[in-house]
């Protein structure tokens, strides 16, 4: 294993010589899509918690869609799917974005978390204790302010638990985008493996940087949880 | 000593008028018109049994609840509603209300403090962002309210999860009091805490009562409505069943509901 490192941990890293590849396309992937993602799920974690109807079901219904079918195929529709219809490959924009596997990846993957992330926090956001808000409204508070005061730092507090499960399962899910030919960390050990036939080794070495990262993501949360949930930890 | 603040405060401004207020939830009434009026330095308790609406009286006052029909006066100043279509009084005037609301500081029963912050962020944290306090003076005054409520400077920077729960009503009535409101509304401020912390907030309740503060108080502790009040409203099923001063009511009342109630409590 380690003389395939020696030889290929260019590949594994960061490069082939050619374009950026292995680990650091696999993070980008990671942080794009989590941090478009959360972005977008705020203000519809919103809306999915909104009294309206019409607005909570249609945030509903995406998310439904998005949580109801598999990534994979979600991919495939996108990467393949979509570019094979005539509309899209007519117009030079739409063209030359869905051409790109690395730009569909992005696409699906921010929108997938974004869906799981919207429920995550739209749940944390119906949970908030009527009677912070309540403590707000007699207050005086705004609609605007609540929500920026009270609500969201509350509820987005609550939700990092689950919110840090939901980033580690993302950081497993880049490794579909081998099949848009992006060649993030999983790509690298296939190709790696068809060169030397040396199985073992070349996803061992993929298994051990995907739970180095895994193990950096964990520390990460904690540090988070201890920082902004320290509220609701016993007293030392 | 409580007549002497009567006949003084009969002279001074009306703080909170209502009305004629009715409300409902759904078919059952629960205000079936209802009239007081709290002016300054009156310290008004609210009694009756639970159901009997003491504190949606309470919670219309702020609008936390929307009556039915009726009217509010906050400083001798309406707050506008409108009957929406089904039946319920709406406010027209948004930022009217949230001025008003600002004016009557609200103490609830489960105390209802900010959780994800500190005491001290507590207790500045509608001074700063809806009075417009500037952050270093709300500090200052939000330290001298956590002092007047007895809560020492090592509690300033620590979380309510991480205090008890006469702590925690303290805090919260410091935080009413950083509003510097015209009107305190107390919710049944001590029903929520183990016997032995009530008196630690009935204390401060007497101390604010005594600076000459408007409040008025849903309560069950008879001996606050008895010595602290300058005037107890006893609500039966949604109407005034009696008022008076507390010495009267409690010697020779004319109801023989509030008659029970009290040799219930």
């Amino acid at each position: 294993m380690i003389d395939i490192f020696r030889e290929y941990w260019r590949h594994y890293l960061y490069t082939d010589g050619y374009q950026f590849t292995g680990l650091i396309v696999t993070i980008w992937l990671l942080l794009f899509s989590v941090v478009l993602g959360s972005a977008l799920a705020v203000p519809m974690a919103i809306a999915r918690s909104s009294a309206n109807r019409f607005v909570s079901r249609a945030v509903w219904l995406y998310t439904y869609l998005f949580r109801g079918t598999p990534l994979f195929v979600q991919l495939l529709l996108c990467y393949t799917g979509v570019f094979s219809l005539d509309v899209i490959r007519n117009h030079e924009l739409t063209n030359a974005f869905f051409r790109d596997g690395m730009h569909c990846s992005l696409l699906v993957f921010a929108l997938n978390t974004c869906a799981y992330t919207t429920e995550i926090f739209a749940g944390a956001i119906k949970a908030t204790p009527a009677g912070e808000i309540e403590a707000g409204v007699a207050a005086g508070m705004s609609t605007l302010q609540l929500y920026l005061h009270v609500i969201l730092p509350s509820a987005l507090r609550r939700s990092l638990p689950s919110y840090s499960n939901e980033v580690i399962l993302v950081f497993h899910s880049t490794s579909v985008a081998f099949a848009a030919t992006v060649p993030d960390l999983l790509k690298v050990a296939r190709d790696v493996n068809s060169a030397t036939y040396q199985s073992f080794a070349a996803f061992g070495i993929a298994f051990l940087l995907y739970s180095a990262i895994t193990f950096s993501l964990v520390w990460l949360f904690r540090q988070a949880e201890n920082r902004w949930l320290a509220y609701l930890t016993p007293q030392k | 000593m409580t007549n002497d603040v009567c006949i003084d405060s009969s002279r001074s401004p009306e703080k909170v008028v209502v009305a004629d207020l009715h409300k409902s939830f759904g078919t059952h009434e629960v205000l079936k018109g209802v009239s007081l009026s709290a002016r300054a330095g009156d310290v008004i308790s609210v009694l009756g049994s639970s159901g009997s609406g003491k504190s949606t009286l309470l919670r219309c006052m702020n609008l936390l609840e929307h009556p039915s029909a009726g009217r509010i006066f906050v400083n001798q100043t309406e707050i506008r509603m409108k009957q929406d279509r089904t039946g319920t009084l709406r406010p027209v005037d948004k930022h009217q209300l949230r001025r008003i609301r600002s004016k009557l500081a609200m103490v609830f029963q489960h105390f209802n403090l900010w959780p994800h912050m500190t005491v001290l962020e507590n207790v500045i944290h509608a001074p700063v962002h809806v009075l417009g306090l500037g952050r270093r003076e709300a500090e200052e005054y939000g330290r001298a309210n956590l002092d007047k409520v007895g809560l020492g400077v090592d509690i300033a920077g620590r979380y309510p999860a991480h205090l008890s729960g006469g702590q925690q009503q303290r805090v919260a009535i410091a935080r009413a009091l950083t509003m510097d409101p015209d009107v305190l509304l107390f919710d049944e401020p001590t029903s929520a805490l183990d016997p032995e912390l009530v008196s630690e907030v009935l204390k401060v309740m007497q101390k604010l009562a005594a600076e000459g503060r408007t409040m008025i108080v849903v309560t069950h502790e008879m001996n606050f409505a008895r010595n602290v009040s300058s005037e107890i409203i006893f609500l039966h099923e949604g109407r005034i069943e009696e008022q008076g001063k507390p010495a009267d009511l409690f010697a020779n009342s004319a109801s023989s509901r509030l008659r029970r109630f009290l040799s219930a409590a």
